[in-house]
């Protein structure tokens, strides 16, 4: 027993070592941490179980026989994130430099299983060279395995994933299939093809910070949410943000105490929108000022910056955000934008989120760059995602509402459940002006006429009643008092039930 | 006494004169620019009248549309505030005219004191000592030249009908007299519409000290004492106190009577203020009367006991003073500090936008405990390019010099303004300088303690120990609120921590922290052993973004703002970012690469939002350092841009005329 003992010890202390002090060293010097430090960082305190740890592959080609670690360069096991319960792998680069073994696979196929079963969510740090060549195609079967995890996993429990070194090839697919990636700049990057193969095949001449950083990933590309200065803010991030997700389809989303007032008024946000129609102002305000404590957790933050998304907290609840910014191309729907947010949505009905959706919409971005690229299908995405959604919907129209982008906004004919309006709100085809020289095309030579019949329009339609005589709009609120009226909307719609007919699964215009 | 009154201007004196007319039962009407239709003064008041678009040229600076809003209100007078028409004798003589009376002095007296030069003539012939110069009008650049000469370097050249520091410039060559000559007068151009410019001696290591008097125009002028107004940036006033820390019993019964026979001179009426430069021996010199009420007036009335927007309106009406000049006593020590949309890190540029928070801290009127805020704006509000910048000022009061600047500063440390970039962390080091603490002050003052600028403020070790006493209890709340959450596995359950880390950029301080009934005990390891125990207590709901309480029995107030995984604290007048990391985590912290911010020396940036106005180069010019290379307006202030470096200019990014964002490329170096 004591000589088991000792040598269970021994065995310990050499998987926790990894690939070395050495290799360590490395790890540090490159700013990035090593796989059990971020587990140490990620997790509470003395939570983290650690599984497999003396897994080892099963390789003797080339040399492997010989070259053994326990662990074989992945780190798994579950603990906790402030009380809940979560699976954790994480890759440990000091190992064959995190390369992907078919043993590798099976321990990252273990844990996902495991949350499966019990309903917890799969957080995955990825710091990998990328397959074990010397494998070769047992390798590549390995991720195929954490592929089909991966889709079977998508909508039952949330899937993070964290970029933290590299991550190339077949490899990006499993993050690219999670829920959200977050990437870590100047340490982390993620591409199909790497530099040179792309200055071989393009010549183009890029560095990997620039083809796949998080720098590009969260602005140009939108794979991934967010860039975090280091791993230490990524994981502290991560904790963060995983207080705001149910931990599976199972479960109503975590509540958390909050002594934020839900009758706080705001009185600041009745000079929110301007006077003037074409004047931007920045909608994150209203996030800001409405939810628990100013606490907002913006996904994508930097991409398709004419949408936000995000969450936030009504009384201690997570509520998924979905606001135009007026900021940013006038707050248009383009391809970029209604992808980002299509997405969002799906996520916050797939996990029982509740959907509040602030509208300033003035319609879809024109142009042939635009049509080309296929609008129509992706704007149809954003407005099938609301569509389907059976989680509580709540609208606010803030100002403008125009054409099919009021349609697509979680518009009460999308099974909104209770929409409000500002007095600002314009509900309408579109704006006055553009109406007006369509209705009265004869009198586009006269400009005072046209003057007067744009006007007339403005009335009639600039203000939410028409919508309101019609029962699209429930009421029109006060800026001011937006968070009661959302705490109260909200805590109506608790207990909301609502099913989409059978069916095995749908067909969004992917 | 008036029924109906009508206030001539905006921001917060028209809301403190609305006041005063308030608490004496008399009706307000405001007047405001399409800039201004949702201010603050127009709510504030009975009535409000639009008087045209927002350049105050068109709205705020038209006689002919105040007259008009009297009469259409019935307003039986017209308080002017400080600025716009406050001293245009014109103005005075039109509502005269219309038998509307005029909350101010009489004509003959702001037509005499409006004009420097004359008023300079005036006050030497009453017997009032002033600094030596030519009063005459400068035809052009050689004459102010020969002038400067004539009356010795360092000259001031100032623009006639002058004020706030608008078209003022120190020469100390001929070149800078040719430089200011030429800018002086087109600021005074563009500013007051008059670019008369007259020179006069630069006194060097000057104190600015004012004489408030108050006459009745019916035998009765009162002299409140003084105020000081030395702190200046730009000759700009920033700081204000009464009394002044520098004057005896006899100068100021000396300054007060020369003011006093000014006054008589020329039959003045209401309140005004007799500006004096004062010299390290205690001489002094008149500078010029401003015939109205002057901005930093509540020290005085803070001092005082009176209410001088109320004896302006009783004075107009007609009444006597019912107060003898014995009547007078100064009680306590009164601060003014003003609160400008401008950002102190940035070379005090401007600011314009939406206020998206705005909270003054509270005011507390009652007798020796006076916090007062003098507010023209509210959250939600907008800063607008139009006007001027300054969003409030902050008066407090206290038995002593000391008390009032040890409550200014806490009243700073409450005032929480966020969407615009503010000056209050530069008001804060003002108040914890050893220097101004001390009452050694100057119009210098500003240029010599902050020669480079402002760069922020660090603090001292105790407050520091503070600041981390209440990030760690503050964290450990959070923790503790954090570990409520719903689902939680019962099993799997673990008790938070009570050693942390507070890490304050890349310093590393070790803590523990106890939980106690109604607060915490933050334990700061020290390098030689564990420190005492800080008791930290506070009322603080996770949310608020003001911290007040005490640590180790002191009180303290600490905004906290959300940084990420952090947070920011901002206390006199420093912003610490700041961690509360597990002993580990910050081990593991340490390891994280310092990134340094991009380089962007290669470019000229736009220090703020404005009008580029003119490119003095073009692309592949060889230039020199200082050498003009762009004028960017903004706020009626021409900023030239100068190279800080030799150099080739590579590309031009901006053109003539085109409005800049803050940090927008102007051009790039080579």
């Amino acid at each position: 027993m004591q000589q088991i003992l000792a040598k269970l010890e021994a065995m310990r202390g050499a998987a926790r070592l990894g690939g070395g002090e050495r290799r360590i060293e490395g790890q540090h010097a490159k700013g990035k941490l090593t796989a059990r430090e971020r587990i140490e960082l990620l997790l509470d305190r003395n939570s983290f179980e650690e599984w497999d740890m003396f897994v080892e592959h099963r390789c003797a080609d080339f040399g492997m026989g010989e070259q053994k670690v326990p662990g074989d360069g992945v780190v798994i096991g579950h603990g906790t994130v402030n009380g809940r319960l979560v699976f954790i792998f994480s890759q440990d680069f000091t190992v064959f430099g995190g390369s992907l073994s078919e043993a590798h696979a099976e321990k990252i196929c273990k844990i996902m299983d495991q949350a499966l079963r019990v309903g917890a969510p799969v957080i995955g740090l990825n710091d990998s060279g990328g397959a074990r060549i010397q494998e070769g195609v047992a390798s590549l079967g390995g991720y195929a395995e954490v592929f089909q995890r991966n889709v079977l996993a998508s909508g039952v429990v949330p899937q993070i994933s964290l970029i933290m070194g590299p991550c190339a090839g077949g490899a990006v697919y499993s993050p690219a299939m999670t829920d959200f990636i977050f990437m870590v700049k100047d340490s982390s990057y993620m591409f199909v093809t790497g530099p040179d193969v792309v200055k071989t095949v393009t010549h183009e001449i890029v560095t990997a910070e620039e083809l796949g950083g998080a720098v590009s990933h969260t602005t140009r590309s939108g794979v991934a949410d967010l860039a975090c200065e280091n791993d230490v803010e990524a994981l502290l991030q991560l904790r963060r943000f995983i207080d705001f997700l149910p931990s599976s389809n199972r479960e109503k989303p975590p509540v958390r105490p909050t002594a934020d007032p839900v009758d706080r008024i705001e009185p600041s946000l009745d000079t929110l929108v301007p006077v003037n129609p074409n004047k931007p102002y920045d909608m994150k305000e209203l996030i800001l000022k409405v939810i628990d404590e100013g606490d907002f957790f913006e996904i994508q933050s930097d991409y398709a910056r004419n949408i936000i998304v995000g969450f936030g907290r009504m009384n201690g609840t997570t509520v998924g955000f979905v606001a135009n910014q007026p900021m940013v191309l006038a707050g248009c729907l383009d391809i970029q934008s209604a992808i980002k947010a299509a997405r969002f949505v799906r996520f916050c009905d797939a996990f029982n989120i509740p959907i509040v959706t602030f509208v300033d919409v003035p319609g879809f971005l024109p142009g042939t760059a635009q049509e080309y690229g296929g609008i129509i299908k992706h704007g149809a995405k954003l407005l099938f995602a609301y569509g389907e959604a059976t989680v509580p919907k709540v609208t606010v129209i803030t100002r403008k509402a125009y054409g099919g982008a009021y349609d697509v906004m979680a518009s009460k004919h999308l099974r909104g459940d209770v929409n409000y309006a500002w007095p600002s709100a314009e509900i309408a085809v579109m704006g006055p002006k553009g109406a007006v020289e369509i209705i009265f095309r004869g009198d586009i030579g006269d400009p005072a006429k046209i003057e007067a019949r744009t006007e007339e329009y403005r009335q009639k339609f600039a203000n939410p009643f028409v919508a309101g005589s019609r029962g699209y709009i429930d009421d029109v609120i006060l800026p001011q008092g937006t968070r009661r009226r959302l705490c109260r909307a909200l805590a109506m719609l608790k207990n909301k039930q609502l099913e989409n007919p059978w069916k095995k699964h749908d067909n969004i215009p992917l | 006494m008036f029924s109906k009154i009508l206030i001539a201007n905006r921001g917060e004196i028209a809301c403190r004169v609305i006041k005063t007319a308030r608490r004496m039962g008399i009706k307000t009407v405001a007047v405001y620019s399409e800039a201004d239709a949702n201010a603050l003064h127009v709510e504030r008041a009975d009535e409000a009248i639009a008087i045209g678009p927002a350049p105050s040229a068109q709205s705020y600076l038209v006689a002919d549309r105040i007259i008009a809003a009297c009469l259409a209100t019935g307003a039986q007078a017209v308080h002017p505030g400080y600025g716009f028409l406050s001293e245009k004798a014109a103005f005075c003589q039109a509502l005269a005219n219309h038998g509307i009376a005029f909350i101010g002095p009489d004509v003959p007296a702001i037509a005499a004191m409006g004009d420097k030069i004359e008023s300079k003539k005036l006050a030497r012939a009453a017997g009032v000592s002033t600094v030596p110069g030519f009063l005459g009008v400068i035809a052009d650049e050689g004459e102010a030249v020969a002038i400067a000469r004539d009356v010795g370097f360092p000259v001031m050249i100032k623009a006639s009908a002058g004020g706030g520091g608008k078209g003022m410039r120190v020469a100390y060559d001929e070149a800078q007299v040719r430089d200011g000559f030429r800018s002086a007068r087109n600021e005074a151009r563009s500013s007051f519409a008059d670019d008369r410019v007259f020179i006069e001696k630069y006194i060097e290591q000057p104190r600015h000290i004012e004489i408030q008097i108050l006459a009745d125009g019916q035998g009765t002028t009162l002299y409140l004492g003084e105020r000081e107004c030395s702190i200046q940036r730009r000759h700009q006033k920033v700081i204000e106190e009464a009394p002044s820390p520098f004057l005896d019993a006899a100068t100021r019964r000396a300054m007060g009577e020369q003011a006093v026979a000014l006054a008589r001179a020329v039959n003045y009426r209401s309140a005004g203020t007799v500006e004096f430069i004062v010299d390290a021996r205690r001489n002094f010199f008149f500078l010029e009367m401003n015939t109205r009420l002057q901005v930093e007036h509540p020290v005085t009335e803070m001092v005082v006991g009176l209410d001088l927007v109320e004896q302006m309106i009783r004075i107009a009406a007609g009444e006597k003073l019912a107060l003898r000049q014995d009547d007078i006593t100064l009680s306590g020590w009164a601060v003014e500090a003003r609160v400008y949309a401008e950002d102190p890190l940035r070379g005090f540029l401007p600011s314009t936008g939406r206020i998206a928070r705005y909270r003054p801290p509270a005011e507390d009127t009652a007798p020796h405990g006076s916090v007062r805020v003098d507010t023209g704006v509210f959250e939600g509000g907008e800063i607008s390019m139009f006007y001027d910048p300054m969003i409030a000022k902050l008066i407090t009061h206290g038995a002593d010099r000391d008390g009032a600047i040890l409550k200014m500063r806490d009243a700073l440390d409450c005032f929480e303004i966020r969407g615009v970039a503010h000056n209050i962390s530069f008001l804060s080091a003002l108040m914890n300088h050893p220097r101004f603490v001390a009452g050694r002050l100057t119009t210098n003052f500003i240029a010599e303690e902050f020669p480079s600028g402002f760069g922020g403020v660090s603090v001292d070790d105790a407050t520091r120990h503070r600041l981390i006493a209440v990030a760690a209890a503050t964290h450990r709340r959070i923790v503790e609120r954090d570990r409520q959450i719903s689902g939680q596995v019962a099993g799997l359950r673990s008790p938070v921590a009570s050693d942390w880390v507070v890490r304050i950029g890349r310093i590393n301080h070790p803590v523990t922290v106890g939980l106690v009934d109604g607060g915490a005990v933050v334990t700061i390891d020290a390098v030689d052993g564990v420190g005492p125990g800080l008791a930290v207590r506070s009322g603080w709901e996770i949310g608020d973004s003001l911290w007040t309480g005490t640590v180790d029995g002191i009180a303290l107030s600490v905004q906290i703002d959300r940084l990420g995984v952090g947070y920011r604290l901002t206390h006199g007048g420093a912003q610490l970012p700041v961690q509360v990391l597990s002993p580990a985590a910050a081990v593991l912290a340490d390891l994280m690469p310092v990134k340094l911010p991009p380089d962007m020396s290669r470019f000229l940036l736009s220090p703020m939002p404005g009008l580029l106005v003119s490119l003095a180069v073009a692309e592949g010019a060889e230039i020199k350092a200082g050498q003009e290379l762009a004028v960017v307006e903004a706020m009626k202030m021409e900023n030239i841009l100068r190279a800080d470096h030799d150099g080739v200019v590579a590309k031009i990014h901006a053109t003539t005329g085109s409005s800049l964002a803050v940090d927008q490329a102007i051009l790039e170096f080579a």
